[in-house]
Formats: C-alpha cells, sequence, structure tokens
C-alpha cells in the first residue's frame, strides 16, 4: 500500500469515529450518519488488496463483473429494506441487515480459511507454500464463528420481532447444553489453529460452521421479544468484532478500525440498553425472561375486576383535567396512531389542558422507538418527557392515557418480587387521578403477564384498535 | 516459541491499532440520551458494513466456481448491510430533523 492511500485511511477512521460521535447527539445525529457514509465511500474508491495494489487498477475480468452485479443486487435490497420498511418495523431492519453482515463476514473468512487448507486446492485453485500462521488463522476463525452466530441469531431476532416466532422456547437443562455446543465449537477453534491444513481440517471447519450457526439459533430462541434490542445491540457488535478479525485476516487496517469501534461501542450501548430496563445483560441472555413459571406466580395475585369505558366517558374526563400525561406503547406503533395521538393532544392543547408524553426508555420494541413516531407526527420535542423527570409528579396528573403500553406501566415492576420484570424501572401510571388504558384486548404484553394497573379501582379500559378509538375521543372531544 | 515467530512487526503495529480502537469506541458515546439509542445501533450497523470491502477482495481472486458463489453472496450480504444500513439510519433520523412548532 503506498503512503498516501495509507493517510486516507487514517482520515477514513476518522470520519467513522466523528461519525459514531456525532451520532450519539440529537442535533447532530443525522450528519452523523453522513459522514460515517462519506467515510465508508471514500474507503471504497482508495480500496486495495494485501499486495498494496488498488483493487480497481488490475485491469478488468470476470471476478469483477461479478463484484459489480453482487453490489447492485445488495444496494438494491439494501434501499428496497430501508425504503419500504414501516417505521413500526425499523427494528427488524436492523436486525436483518445486521444478520447479512455478520454472514458476509463468515463467508469472507470462510473462503480465506479454505483458501489456505492445502487439499481443497482444487476446489478454491490456489497453491500455497506453507500453513498460514496463526496470527492468521485465528483472526479467520474467531470471525467465521462469530460472524456465523451473529447471522443465524439476527435472523431469529429478526423472526421474533416480526412475531413470527412468538414465544420464548425453553426447556430443562438448555444453558447446559448450549454451554456443551460453546465448548465443542471452541475445542474445534483451538483443533484448527494448529492443524489449519488437510482434508480434516476442512471438515472440522465446515462442523464448527454449522455448530456456530446452529448456536445463534439456540442462543436467541428462549429469549423474549421484549428483549431483543438488548439482543441486536449484542450481536451487532459482534459483527462488528468478526469483521474486525476478517481485517486481521486479510490485512486491511480500515476493516480494523471500524469493526473494533462498532463492537466497543456496540458493547457499551448494549450496557447502557440493559441498565434504561434496569436489568445485568446475564440476565438477558440466560434468564430465560417471560417463562411459564413467573407468568403463572403473577396471575394468582389479582385483584379487583376490569372497568370498560367508551370514547365519549373518556373525552369528557380527557376535556375537564387540567393535567393529561399520555403513555405511548407498541400498541400506538402497530395501529399508526401517532397523527391520532398528536391530533389528540392539539386538541386538549387548546383547551388549556397541560399534555405531556411519558416516554419509556424502552417502550416499543427499540429504545426511542416512541421518540422516532412522535417526532414523525411533528409531537414538539419539550412535551417528550423522558420516565425519571416524569415520575415524581405523576401523583398529580388527573388522566393517563395509556395507549397500547403495557409491561412498561406494570406496578408489578414495583411490588411483586416473584414477577419476571421485578425490578424494571416503569411509568408510575398507576399513581395518577384516573388512567385510560386504550387497549385492543385484555392480552397480556411481550412479557408474557398480567398487568395488575387494568384491575385498579382508578383505572379505565377502552378496547379497540388506538387509531379507531383515538379519533373517536378526538371527534368526542371537539364535540365537549 | 517466541512472539518473533508468531507475529511480525506490521501485525504487531496493526494489533496496537487494534487496541486503541477499543478505547475509542468506549469513550466516544459515554452519554447518549435513550432516543437515539436505536439510531445509534442502527449507525454503527451501517459502519461494519465496511465488510463489504472483504468480500469484493475475497471476490475479486476467487479462482474457482465455489469461491466466486460464495463471494458473490458475501458482496451481496455486505453491499445490503452497508447500504441499507445507512439509508435506514437516515430515515429514522430524518423523523427528528422536522420538529418545532
Amino acid at each position: 500500500m503506498n503512503s498516501s492511500i495509507a493517510f486516507i485511511l487514517i482520515g477514513v477512521s476518522v470520519l467513522f469515529i466523528l461519525g459514531i460521535k456525532f451520532l450519539s447527539s440529537p442535533k447532530t445525529a443525522r450528519a452523523g450518519n453522513l459522514v460515517a457514509a462519506v467515510g465508508m465511500l471514500i474507503g471504497l474508491l482508495v480500496l486495495c488488496k494485501s499486495d498494496g495494489t488498488n483493487i480497481w487498477a488490475h485491469g478488468w475480468s470476470f471476478n469483477y463483473t461479478l463484484i459489480v452485479i453482487a453490489t447492485l443486487i445488495g444496494l438494491a435490497i439494501g434501499a428496497f429494506g430501508a425504503y419500504s420498511v414501516k417505521m413500526t418495523a425499523m427494528p427488524q431492519m436492523v436486525a436483518l441487515f445486521n444478520g447479512l453482515g455478520g454472514g458476509a463476514a463468515a463467508l469472507v473468512a470462510s473462503l480465506e480459511f479454505l483458501k489456505d487448507a492445502q487439499p481443497v486446492n482444487q476446489l478454491i485453485g490456489v497453491e500455497l507454500p506453507h500453513a498460514p500462521a496463526m496470527a492468521v488463522t485465528i483472526p479467520m476463525l474467531f470471525a467465521t464463528l462469530i460472524g456465523s452466530l451473529s447471522f443465524s441469531g439476527s435472523i431469529i431476532a429478526y423472526l421474533k420481532l416480526e412475531g413470527k416466532v412468538e414465544k420464548p422456547m425453553t426447556f430443562p437443562g438448555q444453558n447446559i447444553l448450549n454451554g456443551l455446543i460453546l465448548l465443542v465449537i471452541i475445542g474445534l477453534c483451538g483443533w484448527l489453529t494448529f492443524n489449519a491444513t488437510g482434508h480434516q481440517a476442512v471438515v472440522a471447519f465446515v462442523v464448527m460452521f454449522t455448530l456456530a450457526l446452529f448456536f445463534g439459533v439456540a442462543m436467541v430462541m428462549p429469549i423474549g421479544g421484549a428483549d431483543m434490542p438488548v439482543v441486536i445491540s449484542l450481536l451487532n457488535s459482534f459483527t462488528g468484532l468478526a469483521v474486525a478479525a476478517d481485517g486481521f485476516a486479510i490485512n486491511n487496517n480500515a476493516m480494523i478500525v471500524a469493526g473494533t469501534l462498532v463492537g466497543s461501542s456496540g458493547t457499551l450501548l448494549t450496557l447502557l440498553m440493559c441498565k434504561a430496563m434496569n436489568r445485568p445483560v446475564t440476565n438477558v441472555l440466560f434468564g430465560a425472561f417471560g417463562s411459564s413459571g413467573g407468568a403463572s406466580a403473577a396471575t394468582g395475585a389479582v385483584v379487583g375486576t376490569v372497568k370498560h369505558m367508551q370514547a365519549d366517558e373518556a373525552a369528557v374526563l380527557l376535556a375537564y383535567a387540567q393535567r393529561v400525561v399520555i403513555v405511548p406503547g407498541y400498541g400506538m406503533a402497530v395501529a399508526q396512531a401517532q397523527h391520532s395521538v398528536r391530533e389528540l393532544s392539539d386538541e386538549l392543547g387548546k383547551r388549556g389542558i397541560e399534555v405531556q408524553f411519558a416516554i419509556h426508555p424502552v417502550a416499543g420494541r427499540m429504545p426511542g422507538h416512541m421518540n422516532v413516531l412522535l417526532a414523525e407526527a411533528n409531537v414538539p420535542y419539550d412535551q417528550l418527557i423522558e420516565m425519571e423527570v416524569i415520575n415524581p409528579s405523576m401523583e398529580r396528573v388527573d388522566v393517563c392515557l395509556v395507549i397500547g403500553a403495557n409491561d412498561v406501566v406494570n406496578p408489578a415492576a414495583r411490588e411483586e418480587k416473584t414477577s419476571p420484570i421485578y425490578g424494571m424501572p416503569i411509568i408510575d401510571a398507576d399513581h395518577c387521578k384516573t388512567v385510560i388504558v386504550m387497549k385492543r384486548s385484555m392480552a397480556a404484553g411481550f412479557a408474557g403477564i398480567e398487568n395488575h394497573l387494568f384491575y385498579k379501582d382508578n383505572t379505565r379500559m377502552l378496547f379497540g384498535d388506538a387509531k379507531a378509538s383515538l379519533n373517536a375521543l378526538v371527534a368526542a372531544v371537539k364535540a365537549n | 516459541m517466541t512472539i518473533e515467530s508468531l507475529l511480525t512487526y506490521n501485525q504487531i503495529l496493526v494489533f496496537f491499532i487494534f487496541v486503541l480502537a477499543i478505547f475509542v469506541g468506549f469513550e466516544v458515546i459515554t452519554k447518549v440520551p435513550s432516543m437515539l439509542h436505536t439510531p445509534l445501533m442502527s449507525g454503527t450497523n451501517a459502519i461494519h458494513g465496511i465488510i463489504l470491502f472483504g468480500g469484493m477482495l475475497v471476490l475479486a481472486d476467487a479462482a474457482t466456481p465455489l469461491a466466486q458463489a460464495l463471494g458473490f453472496v458475501a458482496v451481496v450480504f455486505g453491499s445490503a448491510n452497508v447500504f441499507g444500513g445507512f439509508m435506514v439510519t437516515d430515515r429514522m433520523l430524518q423523523m427528528f430533523k422536522k420538529k418545532k412548532k
């Protein structure tokens, strides 16, 4: 690699670092994304082979035609996915893109490894003078393992968020079985480190790859949908590390820097998300959240009855309140009700009622999910209040309108030690004078447990699709 | 077995970069408001799409149909990761931009 390109790559690395830095502040976030994208484009233009020559300077061959076609296919898939996806399904899309990245990392490492395993020369067609050095073999094995695990794990996370794999799948001895699989994988990797060539190496490698794919599935299956953001964030940092390892294997510094940055910042982000939910990361990964035991324990203690309410009654309550707090949840996202919510909030605002939105850090399917949706509907920033800020003043709220939120307002998290969500910070909706819960049915939330809030004396249920109910409310408030 | 027999000087330098990058990654996002967790995850997700480079490099050198097929898939995946990642992040952040009464 000549020195000028090395300098350009330093610039590219700086752009990535600045991009991530800008992304962590609301004002500069969008610019940060662009900065990182520009860095990527520059890196692509000066992309060098390991012998230091520019990849585009080699004259054209069939492989280059393949590269262009494959890139265009990927671009089409990516653009279609990114622009066709509904705002509610953004998290799944991130999971899917992350999985593809992990898959690519595993494939790149596999190709390098198989190229070095001499008996497959007939398959891959490259003669090697000697076995590869460990400094290359270890990163290749690491990238294959982590990349394929991230691939299959992300696909399961995607399916879970899409609702195609609904319940957490658990069985006794699961953690032990997973541990054993992991041991076998690590054993195979250890053996391959010292025996990286020969037919046996190829067989062992394929077995390792397959087991790693399976391990990704086994790792994510028992985790409940409510914890998927944390899982996706973790897999995201895994993919970053796999990419960095690939960078070691094929001697590309830009990949090492970018992958490592994602790996470490992703790990920190995962911990931040866990902190927002007040749960240690080990609890998320091995706790089998929302398993049947916890659910039955929680249902036993329900007291009180469910009280229904119609939209026009609710409208009267709202129209004569002084302070209203709206707690949005996934139900609002599913019903695409964010615009109707804003209409209601505007209508109440016109009557001089103070309207605020209480945002739980993990409401919806992703941290920040509610902020994005409400921002889309032009709800002003200053009306969105974070949970910790609004909780102390909840007693002075006349009406709390819970729209399709469930677990994040479940008082069991505060009161019941046996509940699987015990200890999770919640919005204290039950402290308000009156609570109106808008919900499609009495079905349990993502954690799969009963919500005592629905049975409290000061709670009224307004059943129906969130958007339809809200529109009815807006009309009724206008009439009042 | 000595260190020199395992790692060349150049490889140690590369390792040096790696270790420093770990710390930069940690330091650069110390305080993030929770509403930016998802966009930040999505943005970093796009950055690891740099695996596209790796895919291109192995595909450029691929010498057999099997290697070409696997490399092709790797480039498709990497390309979807990087382009889709940046686009979906931009779409999320677009929502934050238009605001204020």
